[in-house]
């Protein structure tokens, strides 16, 4: 158990990985990349938690109790705002590429450009 | 490189990749026993130093400003970059667009709810972002996405607004160069970039946290309107021609 955190996240980076190398589909591609980067959010969370520890957010709970650690969980906030910058450009490459190549199978465009 | 060959060299490298991380793992201290000072630090001064009490937004938009400050013009180039590559110089595929609703009332009536719940949340969370979970980027996202619903349930018309980028550009301006310029302020008064300006009020109410509250609120028009040029632009070159049977219903 006290390790299995960090082995979700390795896992989703290899199958994240796998999806990437064997996609058909542009789309789908873009997904996969999502998923490898997701493992990101895993570690990071995992890393910072605290044993018992509670959320950063003081509201409710006394000043001193033991919190999880904020500083990853707001680089996990960036991690996200950059995934979705990441997906957004590359589903917009993706149209470019079927707009130039009617496909957007990876193997068939490359096969256009020679 | 073929199909066959990339996947014979896929599986040794994923499984190296595999052991290498097991490795790591090994090395790593068990899931729980937390060992980085700052965490700590952060959890013990945010809040008597910043009346933040959302100690993940008062590190994000105070401790990391100037990072956050990176982050947003992320956001900013990915929006220039999208409309970049996906502006149709030449007009062509450009289609008188015929007004389309959505045929099921049930589909309609859902939505409808669905748009004020969702902008009632995102509200919510944009507003309370350093009190109780949220922030201006996660209230951005569901503002946007709950503006987004609009276009399902309504007409093209009823979305015109949302996807005019004469409508939407000043702004992602003021979003943007809001946090800029709350940087450059307490620059001007002599002090170093992002300091917190303002008094910091009583924790846990509206009125604290000082520079927090307005870089949050910056932040929260800059994503919900980079994410509005965004399906703007996706919709401009996706949705645009209309299917010949979708023509006049």
């Amino acid at each position: 158990m006290s390790y299995l955190p960090y082995a979700v996240a390795a896992w989703l980076c290899l199958v994240g990985l796998a999806g990437v190398a064997t996609s058909r589909n542009l789309i789908h591609l873009a997904i996969c990349l999502t998923v490898t980067q997701s493992s990101s959010y895993v570690l990071l969370l995992s890393v910072g938690y605290v044993e018992h520890g509670k959320a950063p957010i003081f509201k409710g709970i006394p000043l001193h109790s033991t919190a999880v650690d904020p500083v990853v969980q707001a680089l996990t906030l960036t991690d996200v705002v950059v995934s979705v910058v990441v997906v957004a450009l590359i589903l917009a490459l993706a149209l470019d590429a079927h707009r130039l190549s009617g496909t957007v199978d990876p193997d068939g465009i490359a096969d256009v450009s020679g | 490189m073929s199909r066959r060959l990339r996947l014979a060299l896929l599986a040794p490298a994923l499984l190296g990749l595999g052991g290498l991380f097991a490795w790591a793992i090994a090395g790593l201290p068990k899931f729980g026993d937390y060992r980085g000072p700052y965490g700590y630090v952060l959890n013990q001064m945010v809040v008597p130093l910043r009346h933040s009490t959302n100690v993940v937004m008062g590190t994000t938009f105070d401790v990391r400003g100037l990072d956050t400050m990176g982050e947003e013009f992320i956001l900013y180039a990915a929006v220039v970059g999208v409309t970049l590559l996906l502006r149709d110089e030449s007009g062509a595929g450009r289609v008188e667009r015929r007004t389309r609703r959505a045929r099921s009332d049930t589909v309609r009536l859902i939505g409808v709810l669905m748009i004020g719940v969702g902008l009632l949340v995102g509200l919510w969370l944009v507003a309370f972002g350093y009190i109780t979970p949220g922030g201006g980027f996660p209230g951005g996202v569901v503002l946007a996405g709950a503006i987004l619903v609009l276009y399902l349930v309504g007409s093209h018309r009823d979305y015109a607004p949302f996807r005019s980028e004469h409508a939407l550009d000043p702004f992602e301006g003021l979003g943007a160069g809001g946090y800029v310029i709350t940087g450059l302020a307490a620059l001007a008064l002599g002090l170093q970039f992002l300091t917190n300006l303002f008094g910091y009020g009583k924790a846990g109410t509206l009125l604290s946290a000082g520079s927090i509250g307005i870089l949050n609120a910056a932040s929260a028009i800059a994503v919900t309107v980079a994410m509005l040029l965004l399906f703007a632009e996706f919709l401009e070159t996706y949705v645009a021609p209309l299917e010949p049977e979708d023509v006049g219903s």
